[in-house]
């Protein structure tokens, strides 16, 4: 695994991480690294590990063995939190409240990125005019919008999007892309898990495939 | 799509990472609003409490001398059952929507989040019967000079009985169904709270001094105050794999 750059060290690094359910082996190990302005596309069969391995690195999941480093350092959950985004198949939105009270919450928790608002947030995912409406009355692909939002409104510098691209038509396929440019552009990085039906978006890109184990 | 161009392109993307006060108004934000949003199901621990004790009250005849013996017991128990009534949604709708991951992945401590929702459990089901009770105890014939004693007793131990609640209840997030579990769990936690709560009352009505229990009481919630957060935080880690 070599560095594209030779000074700083990759915002994300995984050393020799492996995961294991009730000690059937998941994934790994697996060494890789992200460096900022570049996207992981994370690849495999349905029951390869991919979301397993997203939520490793986000901290929901203890590895087996191995070690995450962020900037450099190696890291336990906690400290990653503030590093990392995480999208999951789990929209986290509560049905009875209204799509910005959504966003609002949420920002309380994750905290909020310098120039941005929940207001404008919904505007770039295309939800304006939803901002009263209830959670539970907009579609499968509204929410993963507002589940985007939430991404592009955090302060972390790492995003780990998991199947992004389901549920969301064409437009919102083109949105998730550019949201990661955008996102790359500025330094950031990003995971993207995908069974390879979609367009990747146009930037640096490593690809991890990951096989299913026996 | 507008992508604001003025962000520099360096290695930390700035902005402002969520305070603990911060964090926790979101959070009794969101929980104020959703109780609004169903008001209804919010008067229903206080209902139960209230059907409870006139349950009692019809059920033991029309003897004040012994409705007063036993007021402080019922009103404890219809508390104790109230608490335990809404313990299960505690942490459930949370969990199964996916908003206990995001409180995990937050840069603010998940104990701190947990504390926060146990106080808006406390506040929503025991404050309602804290200012019902001195209707309920006029109710049961309960001696005026106990009231005080009584209302004590309950302001130290309800919030110590969601405190405990709340580690039963994140113990228990991660099964599909657990309502009847939830109260066996909880009710032999409960039972010292409980005999210390109505102990009180009993003690004073013998003309003896209730504060030994009270500060038992006030002890106990201190150290759940500190210990029940952390230890409900460690089983949510545990049940949302």
């Amino acid at each position: 695994m070599t560095d594209s750059s030779v000074h700083a060290p990759p915002l994300l690094a995984a050393h020799g991480l492996s995961f294991a359910r009730n000690d059937a082996p998941v994934f790994g190990p697996l060494d890789f690294a992200v460096d900022a302005g570049e996207a992981l596309l994370i690849k495999g069969d349905n029951g390869a590990g991919k979301t397993t391995l997203l939520r490793v690195l986000a901290g929901l999941l203890r590895p087996e063995s191995g070690r995450i480093d962020i900037d450099g350092h190696g890291t336990d959950a906690p400290a990653r939190t503030r590093a990392l985004a995480y999208l999951g198949h789990l929209p986290a939105l509560k049905a009875d409240l209204g799509a910005l009270e959504n966003l609002d919450f949420l920002c309380g928790l994750q905290g909020l990125r310098r120039g941005q608002s929940p207001d404008a947030a919904m505007r770039i995912v295309g939800l304006d005019g939803y901002q009263d409406a209830l959670a539970r009355q907009l579609s499968a692909g509204q929410k993963k919008r507002l589940s985007l939002a939430r991404i592009w409104l955090s302060p972390a510098p790492v995003w780990l999007l998991d199947e992004p691209y389901a549920n969301l038509d064409l437009d919102g396929i083109e949105l998730v892309n550019r949201m990661v440019q955008a996102h790359l552009r500025e330094g950031g990085a990003a995971l993207v898990t995908t069974h390879g039906a979609y367009a990747a978006p146009p930037v640096r890109t490593r690809e991890l495939m990951l096989r299913r184990t026996a | 799509m507008t992508v604001d161009p003025q962000r520099s392109t360096r290695m930390s993307i700035s902005g402002s990472a969520p305070s603990l006060p911060g964090a926790a108004r979101a959070l009794l934000a969101r929980d104020l609003r959703l109780l609004w949003r169903r008001r209804g199901d919010a008067l229903q621990p206080a209902l139960f409490a209230l059907i409870v004790v006139v349950l009692f009250a019809l059920a033991l005849g029309n003897d004040p001398r012994l409705q007063a013996k036993v007021a402080a017991g019922v009103l404890w128990v219809a508390a104790l059952l109230a608490g335990l009534l809404s313990l299960d949604t505690l942490f459930r709708s949370d969990a199964e929507d996916g908003s206990l991951e995001q409180w995990m992945l937050a840069p603010v401590p998940l104990a701190w989040l947990v504390a926060v929702r146990t106080f808006m459990h406390w506040a929503t089901t025991a404050w309602p019967l804290l200012l019902a009770t001195p209707v309920l105890a006029e109710l049961m014939h309960l001696p005026h000079a106990q009231l005080p004693v009584l209302m004590t007793g309950l302001a130290l131990g309800t919030p110590l009985l969601s405190l405990i609640g709340a580690v039963i209840a994140a113990l228990t997030v991660g099964m599909r169904r657990s309502g009847i579990l939830v109260g066996l769990l909880a009710l032999p936690l409960y039972v010292p709270v409980l005999v210390f709560g109505a102990g009180s009352v009993t003690a004073s009505a013998q003309g003896l001094d209730p504060v030994g229990p009270m500060l038992l009481l006030g002890a106990g919630l201190i150290v759940a105050m500190v210990l029940a957060p952390l230890t409900a935080a460690a089983a949510i880690r545990i049940a949302v794999h």
